[in-house]
């Protein structure tokens, strides 16, 4: 098969990123003789427009059917080159990357004569994948201009006001009777001293006042069908109705729960340990005392249910850090100071931390609340503090580690454990989207840094908490990340997906349901083929990870792209000698 | 490391994951961080994917060892995908020791998307334990 193909092979000097330390001609000429290829060179910046539209002359005066660029890594310059193929009319899926820079010249500058060995292998395994490609196609699907939303909380209903204004119809679902979230019991939000219910009240108006916004309360997504662009969902409004909803994309916004102590953690338990949400209410209350007795000496203890260790006690320990606790326990510092002042009362603070994460410019609120007097003192995990019961009040024992070994013993009227936050239990959610999950619990996107808010369910975006511990303002930014993708996807009306999916063979399939059992997305279905059941991939489902490669007991499942045939030529063109 | 010397470095195919331990390996490359050139990559959508038959016919047609860089905890396409990826790797092995190769041969370990230092360390660790192999 690979005598009549007509593949084009360009090596990139980038710059002499490749080239100082790749002898790139030595590597032309270690494969111009590869059978299908027709066309072997060299070009100085393979990505920059003169060499792109050198390569189409070339793609239609010689008649290529397929291209190889061995450059960068793919993640760079993969689709540019898929976008050149298809200029040049050739079907973009029979182009194959070779990274000659990341995983070849850069990590051998060492050593040029190997690296240009190493470089001759990698671009033959290109070509010998490249002889095997065939023309494949993006699956089109057209996207319906209509959004749901769930979860109502800031980071939601920012989101729905910003796709309703896109000239989306948006659909936001809320499981608790009121929207607003989390805003709702916060008080006094730091750093800008915003009130939460008021935050929550603004948008709710906005939202109330939208054309394009419909707000379901008490309500739950209980069912999902469809795919990206085209999804049907069912939402139960108050227990009682069921709503049938048609919407392209879905925006997952559900936040978090905050952590709740263990009965003896830090006290737990106790009079007078109460949690930083009680503690905001009772400034907001506008009241220093517990029991009858005004505060005198109060102690806020940080990373109370982050940042954990496994143990006996805490077998399942959340190791991340909450991110916004430090924030909010040194802005309640500030908020106490000016409350102080305004009942003419003086408190004594001690903030017992492990480390201060007040990153940015929230440094300037804890900066403030040690100006106005609030103590801060430092602890060991290896040494943790306690909290008893004292004569007649808390005792508080702790070791600063930046003042020597000696325990500190401090009184206090109260106890405040800043705690964390923890993936909120979605159980129903979570069966209707199937979105993956961190270790951690939160959803996880396909990538932290180069697609932060999309998941494997195509159409399916994350936002807010729901991802992981986030500030408000944090949560925002990711939402409004959320909308810009679902929202794109929207108003372009339609989408290509990838059609590097699974295959089967229903020569060789025998309905075994291996595959159905291996597929989590459900992408499989059984169908009939001739007189005989076999599997069907819904391309629209498939996600195109391969799971369901390995498993099949009769090797008829294939990803187009990642087919048995190019892994093994592959493999073999690899092992050719070269001669350097 | 990986000057030619008289003897030549175990030859290592690494199977890699596009999302996860692939852009790992980019980084490796990026932070000009060297292992043995005689360590060459096959990137897949995820190492829940790899067939064992494709490690037994790499290990046949040449290659002295095979790696697989797997997902991890990181994967965005399975949760269980570590458990999968183990499942084939006990697969591939027992097909390894039907052909009385060893199954020392073939390693895995999940790799992130950040763990250049990890990946050279892997590969440098593999191919003093393939010498090894070699030796006896």
């Amino acid at each position: 098969m690979a005598l009549k193909r007509r593949i084009g092979v360009f090596v990139c000097h980038c710059g002499g990123n490749i080239s100082d330390h790749v002898d790139v001609e030595k590597v032309v000429a270690g494969v111009e003789g590869e059978p299908g290829v027709a066309v072997a060179r060299t070009h100085m910046f393979t990505c920059s427009d003169s060499s792109q539209q050198e390569m189409i002359d070339q793609i239609v005066d010689e008649k290529l059917d397929g291209l190889v660029v061995a450059s960068c890594s793919p993640k760079l310059h993969m689709f540019t080159f898929r976008g050149m193929s298809e200029r040049a009319g050739l079907n973009p899926y029979q182009y194959v990357h070779v990274n000659l820079r990341e995983q070849c010249s850069w990590a051998h500058t060492d050593d040029k004569g190997g690296a240009t060995e190493k470089g001759i292998h990698l671009v033959r395994a290109g070509i010998a994948k490249c002889a095997l490609t065939r023309p494949l196609h993006a699956l089109r699907v057209e996207t319906q201009p209509r959004a749901l939303v769930v979860g109502a909380g800031i980071a939601g209903m920012r989101a729905a006001l910003a796709l309703a204004d896109m000239g989306l119809a948006v659909f936001l679902v809320e499981r608790e009777p009121e929207a607003g979230g989390w805003a709702l019991q916060a008080g006094k939000m730091g750093p800008e001293a915003q009130h939460g219910p008021d935050v929550a009240a603004r948008l709710g108006s906005r939202i109330a006042a939208h054309d394009n916004i419909m707000l379901y309360t008490g309500a739950e997504l209980i069912e999902k069908s469809g795919s990206i662009g085209d999804f049907n969902v069912k939402v139960r409004v108050s227990d009682e109705d069921v709503v049938d909803l048609n919407v392209g994309a879905i925006v997952v916004a559900t936040g978090f729960d905050t952590y709740q102590p263990r009965e003896g953690e830090y006290g737990w338990g106790l009079d007078g340990v109460v949690d930083l949400k009680t503690f905001r209410q009772m400034m907001a209350d506008g009241k220093l005392e517990h029991g009858g007795k005004a505060l005198r000496d109060v102690v806020f203890l940080y990373c109370v249910g982050s940042r954990q260790s496994k143990s006996e006690a805490c077998p399942a320990p959340n190791t991340y850090c909450s991110r916004y606790c430090c924030t909010a326990g040194t802005f309640a510092a500030t908020t106490l100071h000016a409350l102080e002042e305004t009942l003419d009362q003086t408190v004594n603070q001690y903030h017992l931390y492990r480390d201060i994460r007040t990153y940015g410019h929230l440094e300037m609120v804890y900066e403030q609340a040690r100006r106005e007097g609030a103590l801060f003192v430092r602890w060991d995990p290896e040494n943790p503090p306690v909290v008893e019961q004292g004569d007649d009040r808390l005792c508080v024992k702790t070791v600063d580690t930046l003042a020597g070994s000696d325990t500190l013993e401090i009184g206090a009227d109260l106890v405040v454990l800043v705690t964390g936050m923890r993936p909120r239990e979605n159980d129903q959610l979570n069966s209707v989207l199937k979105i993956p999950e961190s270790k951690d619990g939160f959803y996880n996107e396909i990538h932290i840094k180069l697609r932060p808010v999309e998941t494997v369910i195509d159409g399916v975006f994350i936002a807010g908490a729901s991802q992981g511990p986030k500030t408000l303002a944090e949560s925002v930014a990711s939402s409004l990340a959320a909308v810009a993708k679902a929202g794109g996807l929207l108003m372009k009306g339609y989408v290509d997906l990838e059609p590097l999916i699974a295959k089967i063979d229903t020569d060789k399939c025998t309905w075994c349901d291996a595959c159905l059992k291996a597929c989590p997305y459900g992408a499989i279905e059984k169908t009939v083929c001739g007189d005989k059941e076999v599997a069907l991939v819904i391309a629209s489902m498939c996600k195109g990870e391969g799971g369901c490669v390995p498993v099949c007991p009769h090797d008829a499942i294939d990803i187009e792209g990642f087919r048995d045939d190019q892994i093994r030529a592959m493999i073999d063109a690899s092992l050719k000698e070269a001669v350097v | 490391m990986s000057a030619k010397t008289k003897e030549p470095d175990p030859k290592i195919l690494v199977f890699s994951s596009n999302a996860i331990s692939d852009p790992g390996i980019d980084l490796a490359g990026s932070a000009h961080m060297h292992y043995s050139t005689a360590v060459q990559v096959i990137p897949l959508p995820c190492s829940s994917g790899v067939k064992p038959d494709w490690v037994v016919h790499a290990l046949e047609a040449g290659f002295e060892g095979v790696f697989i860089a797997a997902c991890g905890g990181d994967c965005a396409y399975l949760s269980d995908c570590t458990e999968r990826t183990s499942a084939l790797i006990k697969s591939a092995q027992d097909k390894l020791k039907e052909r009385d190769i060893s199954p020392k041969r073939l390693k895995m370990s999940g790799l992130c998307s950040v763990c250049a230092d990890n990946f050279v360390s892997h590969m440098g660790k593999f191919q003093g334990e393939l010498k090894k192999l070699e030796a006896k």
